[in-house]
């Protein structure tokens, strides 16, 4: 017997749409096992978490509180990984652009007419997350340095740079850690419970990046770096300055994440900023196969592990790791399923005449 | 004199004590990175063999038995990524990715969960059977490189292993064929080397030893549980593989540096200075980065820094 593959010539739809769903569910098979195997009633709890996460008007907003900046980073990554540019430092990005915010916020903002407040320190943010996100980009482009590990490097110096600010350098008298609160002007509006307007820029921000991505050159260009860098080169497109380019915006994005993060919710710089929305970025943006529109549903799915994880933590004393370990799930069924998106698997049984069927 | 010996011993001592785990999955890196398979699985890997293996002391009181777990645990996460990579053909960058976010998220949910009822299942704070210093006698009596026999066990096994696997890799038959199957699979498939058979095997040898240097965090350089034991120390693996050139006699290198980085900023510390300790924290992370351009850069212009030309690229047959 032998199983030969086949490239398609586009990817199959019917399994684009059913790869996800089915390795969401595979997910939670695995899931149930282990919650079942560690004495925990698998059915029980994936209800505490399902209410825990949209049970009641208020427990939506929270899990639109960690949506948000999952959306955000989920675009701003879906950008790089678009160019087989592995940026994993959305973590960093984010830090470092809650740390601008906050530093215009503190020391910049007074004088200032109050609406000019608010959009310096966003502004500072995706700035900041840009220039994170720029230092390897440059560092890829014209030098060939592995993005991977580059990106990943700077999330852990951003971290400890954040960390140095709040407990030692911008550390408010009295307070053990954490600046002073912001001035109002530097606070970004809610909507409903602590869920600011981030969320209204993670859904404009994915209309704009869809329509970038289907419907201009430069989306054209970015799709054919990403295929073929070879073929590219032969159409003229200008590859260094195009990956640079849509890594800043990628970083800006998740700088953007952060700085909503601190404005909206927190409204001073402390700890629990960084508390791995960049990581989990990935798997929103591959779960929704780079798909921005799509990103902002899986970014509430995924929000909806942590809260539920969260719930499950404070009312069954179950770890809210919980919620980790399905997010973690998801993509290695996913990424077994991908075969089915770009191949016909075809199975050959050998004839009985004892002719090798060799391909 | 006597004092700066006295300094140069403890910080060769805590070197290697930090170094120890780097190293064997570095060894293991080297040797999947070789079969033309990149696994970026290294820190979801070593944290579940830190906490399985510190379970298994904790309720065993036998460490050797927590280093086979852990061994194991490495090797059945290594097998995942070969079968995502090598047969399904998925991506290695994000087939690893994916390891390390189960990996984390699973050794937190098992640190929360393997513990005793009475702590919650909680194991942070317990104690277990541990791997301690055994001095060798005689040799650990001569000044300053004393320190080198004065590890545990599992650093005295590198001291075997690393030229065990220096020689397999470049005097065996063996060797020669994973090096033919990591530079270019398709004349090695020619000349009747199994592929597939050699990532999947490398592959899984590779996780099983980092699967022990994970197994070596929590049983001898920290004893204990804590959440994200390793502290990206997954990550500068990567990093130490292309700075060994994927030459595991080289890798002993890296770990010395970067272990070295620990102990210099354990010493200045414990001195007190009013250097932030920020900045010293950070010094491995940008180092690592640093090292990447200047190898990267090197490579370009000699070409003889040694990246097996098949990395991170799956192997088909029929594009034959």
């Amino acid at each position: 017997m032998q199983i030969i593959f086949e490239k398609r010539e586009s990817v199959s739809r019917q399994a684009v749409i059913l790869v996800p769903i089915v390795s969401f569910l595979v997910s939670l098979l695995f899931g149930a096992i282990l919650l079942a195997l560690s004495g925990a009633n698998p059915f029980i709890t994936y209800g505490a978490m399902f209410s825990g996460a949209f049970g009641t008007w208020n427990r939506f907003t929270e899990t639109l509180v960690k949506a948000i900046p999952l959306m955000l980073t989920g675009l701003g990554v879906s950008i790089a990984f678009r160019m087989r540019f592995w940026n994993i430092g959305a973590e960093g990005q984010l830090t470092l652009g809650g740390v601008a915010a906050a530093g215009v916020a503190l020391y910049l903002s007074q004088g200032l007419p109050g609406w000019l407040v608010l959009l310096l320190c966003i502004l500072a943010g995706c700035i900041a997350g840009a220039i994170w996100a720029g230092v390897p980009a440059i560092l890829k482009a014209y030098l060939k340095v592995d993005e991977t590990l580059t990106t990943l490097m700077l999330n852990y110096v951003a971290i400890l740079f954040s960390e140095q600010l709040y407990y030692v350098s911008w550390r408010a008298p009295g307070y053990n850690s954490g600046t002073a609160p912001f001035p109002e002007t530097a606070w970004l509006p809610r909507i409903a419970g602590r869920a600011h307007i981030g969320l209204f820029f993670a859904i404009i921000l994915a209309g704009i990046l869809w329509f970038v991505f289907n419907r201009t050159r430069w989306g054209f260009e970015l799709k054919i770096i990403g295929e073929n860098q070879t073929a590219a080169r032969y159409l003229g497109i200008d590859i260094e300055r195009n990956i640079v380019l849509a890594i800043l915006l990628s970083g800006a994005i998740s700088g953007l994440a952060g700085a909503s993060e601190v404005l909206g919710i927190a409204r001073r710089l402390q700890q629990g900023l960084s508390v791995g929305y960049g990581y989990t970025a990935i798997i929103v943006a591959w779960m929704a196969q780079l798909n921005p529109i799509v990103i902002l549903f899986v970014g509430i799915l995924m929000a909806a592990l942590l809260v539920g994880g969260d719930q499950i933590q404070m009312k069954m004393r179950l770890p809210a790791a919980v919620g980790l370990v399905l997010q973690g799930m998801i993509l290695i069924p996913m990424l077994a399923g991908s075969i089915f998106t770009e191949y016909h698997i075809r199975i050959i049984r050998p004839q009985k005449t004892g002719v090798e069927a060799e391909a | 004199m006597t004092e700066f010996s006295a300094l140069l011993t403890s910080i060769l001592t805590i070197t290697l004590q930090a170094g120890t785990s780097l190293t064997y999955a570095t060894l293991g890196e080297i040797y999947t990175e070789r079969s033309g398979v990149l696994n970026l699985g290294l820190e979801g890997m070593m944290l579940l063999g830190a906490v399985t293996a510190f379970a298994t002391s904790y309720y065993t009181d036998n460490p050797w038995l927590a280093v086979l777990v852990a061994i194991i645990v490495g090797g059945l996460l290594a097998t995942v990524h070969a079968f995502l990579t090598v047969t399904m053909r998925a991506n290695q960058v994000v087939s690893g990715l994916s390891i390390t976010l189960f990996g984390t998220g699973m050794a937190n949910f098992l640190g929360q969960r393997l513990g005793p009822p009475e702590y919650g299942g909680n194991l942070v704070g317990l104690v277990a059977e541990s791997f301690r210093p055994t001095p060798i006698p005689f040799l650990s009596g001569i000044p300053v490189l004393g320190a080198l026999f004065k590890q545990d066990i599992l650093t005295y096994g590198l001291y075997i292993l690393i030229p065990l696997a220096w020689y397999y890799l470049y005097k065996t038959r063996n060797g020669l064929n994973l090096r033919a199957v990591g530079e270019d699979p398709q004349t090695a498939d020619a000349m009747g080397i199994n592929v597939f058979q050699v990532r999947y095997l490398y592959t899984i040898f590779g996780g099983m030893l980092v699967g022990l240097g994970g197994a070596h965090l929590s049983l001898a350089y920290a004893p204990g549980w804590t959440e994200n034991i390793t502290g990206g120390r997954g990550w500068i693996v990567i990093a130490l593989v292309i700075f060994a050139m994927w030459n595991p006699a080289r890798a002993i290198l890296g770990a010395i540096l970067f272990g070295g980085i620990n102990a210099v900023q354990f010493r200045l510390q414990a001195a007190g200075t009013t250097f932030p300790a920020a900045v010293l924290n950070m010094l491995p992370y940008l180092l690592t980065i640093i090292v990447l351009v200047i190898m990267t850069w090197w490579e370009a212009l000699s070409k003889r820094v040694g990246a097996p030309a098949a990395l991170s690229k799956a192997y088909m047959r029929e594009d034959k």
